[in-house]
């Protein structure tokens, strides 16, 4: 029997108020396979992707992640996915590590699983100043730090390359590589195509909230 | 590893609500002054009757309280707006109550330190004694955080997100917490004044009620607070 | 519900209200105690028992929005606070003017008026809480959350006041016997009934109307095409 695809999308809208983010989306994506998703400022991208995450229920149709029903088991979904998105889900008064540890710990994992996610990102375990301190490409490396400490089948990247000088944007090139190899399913919203198409294998482009494939 | 269950995640939340508390003791340092600020005010305003301000004394105290819990709880979720951590919570998974739990505990083991803290400068300022046993004042004060922190976590999940949150906090607060502010205040005058007719535990019987009530409509609701 | 039932019974509520007014102050003994200061009654208890009514069912729409979410249980529920806010300092202020020559003063620390201004100032939070959220699904849920706390919150205040009532002495409020005046009591009650009935169903036509507006679809153009990453 064939494996359920990854994630799966059908006929999803969100509505904000007066006004509709995603207008009936529907979407197929094969396990392993890695989606670049593009379109304006507003277009609906980071509604798409937090929909995936179960960050926002969808005010109508249905979405499922690896065969679980996210309206269903919405806890068993946040499990399987990560998100890295413009908020990075870290606490300014804590240094790095104890942000990791405090993840760590949430997920059941050791503490030097926590270590291993940080130094892997190129940031010093006896760095213990506080987040705050931070620059942009250190956040950045942070967010990464967390997604990779979960692990998660499902990875999605919403504009993760805003901010990054070209070191920054090569490093993070490889470590989504790194992601692909892993076998992790992969969308990546990003405004950077050449970078998006290199590390793809598909395209999505958003428009007022309505797909409309390249 | 397996993941942790609901008390589990409940303590690894609450030691980092605690751990941002410390992170944040200048802060925390200026509540303290801010309640004796307060304190100060009250004995102005009313005084200098030291004899009616001693037996207002109780009263003056769970003001204060009340009054600073507004600033704590405000603070408490700014932090997690800041990076939008409470949704990261979410995404972990982590169930909803445990962040209900860490934070109200939290919050009421601050304001339970407030508490305890004000104690001395309310007998040095206002000349009260402690007639009855000091445990039955410290178990009143926190009987009586635990009743500001429960829905004071509530509501501080909802205002954080809404406009006005700062006058909205009080707002929504004030209202329902005034059975226990009656009770916990009236418990602590008798505290300080002596119980000849044996009331205290009638008022730490409403307390406690109070205290499971709300409690137990917090972790039933913070669920849905919290959800989008 | 259409429009002429809504003006007939909207003429139906102000019929009772003015025969009720009559029989109020015209019909009706004066008091053997207090006089004709007494007839404040026939307008402020019927007003307090709506506004209760009100917050009852306040409490039972947002228990059910909570249950099973729909624009029709926010609107009523927001009209019933509105609605029952109204009446409730209606109660207030008439008990305020009847406490004045009977009393001597214009409040007294009374378990009921208490619980009554509390109750007020928390559906004003409510209210408020209301006027402050933008987002008509999140205003939604939390105030059937903060509607619950306070409707929670009433028999606990009640029972407080009490108690720490009972420290001093209470003042007891006057009961009615005489058989006309309970029958003053009971027809203002109706009228009140009818007229809470009034503003009740044109507050929630006025809330839901602003919900739909607030939800309106666009013209959906589906432009969606199944997309297969492979």
């Amino acid at each position: 029997m064939e494996l359920a695809p990854a994630l799966q999308l059908h006929e999803v809208s969100k509505r904000y108020g007066a006004r509709w983010a995603l207008v009936r989306v529907s979407l197929r994506v094969r396990r392993g396979a890695a989606l670049l998703l593009t379109g304006h400022n507003g277009s609906g991208k980071t509604t798409l992707l937090r929909v995936l995450a179960t960050a926002v229920r969808p005010s109508s149709g249905r979405v499922e992640i690896l065969g679980l029903d996210a309206a269903l088991e919405p806890e068993q979904v946040r499990a399987q996915v990560g998100l890295l998105s413009h908020a990075n889900y870290v606490y300014e008064d804590l240094s790095g590590l104890e942000n990791l540890l405090v993840l760590a710990r949430l997920l059941g994992e050791s503490a030097s699983r926590a270590s291993e996610a940080l130094e892997r990102l190129g940031l010093s375990l006896k760095d213990d100043r506080p987040v705050r301190t931070y620059s942009a490409g250190m956040r950045r490396r942070l967010a990464l730090a967390r997604l990779f400490l979960k692990q998660p089948p499902v990875a999605l990247l919403d504009e993760p390359f805003v901010e990054l000088d070209p070191t920054g944007v090569s490093e993070l090139e490889a470590r989504i590589r790194e992601l692909r190899a892993a076998g992790t399913t992969l969308i990546l919203a990003t405004h950077h195509i050449e970078q998006g198409l290199q590390l793809c294998t598909d395209r999505l482009h958003l428009e007022q909230g309505r797909s409309i494939a390249a | 590893m397996r993941r942790p269950g609901l008390l589990a995640s409940t303590w690894v939340l609450f030691q980092k609500d605690l751990l941002l508390e410390w992170r944040s003791r200048a802060r925390v340092n200026a509540l303290v002054f801010f309640s004796l600020a307060t304190l100060l005010l009250f004995s102005f305003a009313l005084g200098p009757d030291t004899a009616l301000l001693r037996r207002n004394a109780g009263g003056y105290l769970w003001l204060a309280l009340l009054l600073a819990s507004v600033l704590a709880l405000g603070e408490s979720f700014r932090v997690e707006r800041e990076n939008s951590t409470l949704e990261g919570l979410r995404l972990v998974p982590v169930n909803a109550r445990a962040i209900f739990l860490a934070k109200a505990v939290a919050n009421a083991v601050l304001l339970a330190g407030l508490g305890v803290l004000l104690v001395p400068v309310l007998v040095a300022l206002l000349d009260v004694r402690i007639v009855l046993p000091w445990g039955q004042l410290l178990g009143l004060i926190g009987l009586g955080c635990l009743a500001i922190a429960a829905p004071g976590t509530l509501y501080g999940a909802i205002a954080s997100h809404a406009r006005a949150r700062d006058v909205l906090l009080p707002l929504l607060l004030f209202p329902i917490l005034i059975p226990a502010l009656v009770a916990a205040a009236k418990g602590t005058a008798l505290v300080f004044e002596g119980d000849p007719m044996g009331q205290f535990p009638s008022w730490v019987a409403l307390l406690t009620s109070f205290d499971l009530i709300y409690w137990g409509l917090g972790v039933l609701l913070f669920p849905r607070v919290v959800e989008e | 519900m259409s429009k002429s039932v809504r003006i007939g019974f909207v003429l139906f509520a102000v019929a009772l209200l003015v025969s009720g007014a009559w029989i109020g102050l015209a019909w009706a003994p004066p008091d053997r105690e207090m006089g004709h200061v007494q007839r404040i009654m026939y307008m402020h208890v019927p007003a307090a028992w709506m506004a209760l009514l009100a917050a009852t069912l306040n409490f039972g729409t947002c228990v059910s929005y909570l249950w099973k979410a729909s624009w029709k249980k926010d609107a009523f529920a927001e009209a019933t606070a509105e609605v029952g806010l109204c009446f409730g300092t209606i109660a207030i202020l008439l008990g305020a003017i009847w406490g004045r020559p009977t009393w001597g003063v214009y409040w007294a620390w009374d378990p009921r008026l208490t619980t009554m201004a509390i109750l007020l100032v928390a559906y004003a939070g409510y209210l408020a809480l209301r006027r402050f959220v933008d987002d008509p699904d999140r205003r939604a849920v939390w105030s059937a959350v903060v509607g619950i706390i306070v409707a929670v919150d009433v028999p606990v205040v009640y029972f407080s006041v009490k108690w720490w009532k009972s420290l001093h002495q209470v003042q007891s409020t006057p009961k009615t016997v005489d058989p006309q005046m309970v029958i003053a009591l009971r027809w203002n009650a109706f009228a009140f009934l009818a007229v809470l009935i009034v503003f009740l169903v044109a507050r929630y036509r006025i809330a839901l109307a602003a919900r739909m507006r607030e939800t309106t679809v666009p013209d959906a153009s589906p432009g969606a095409r199944e997309v297969v990453a492979s």
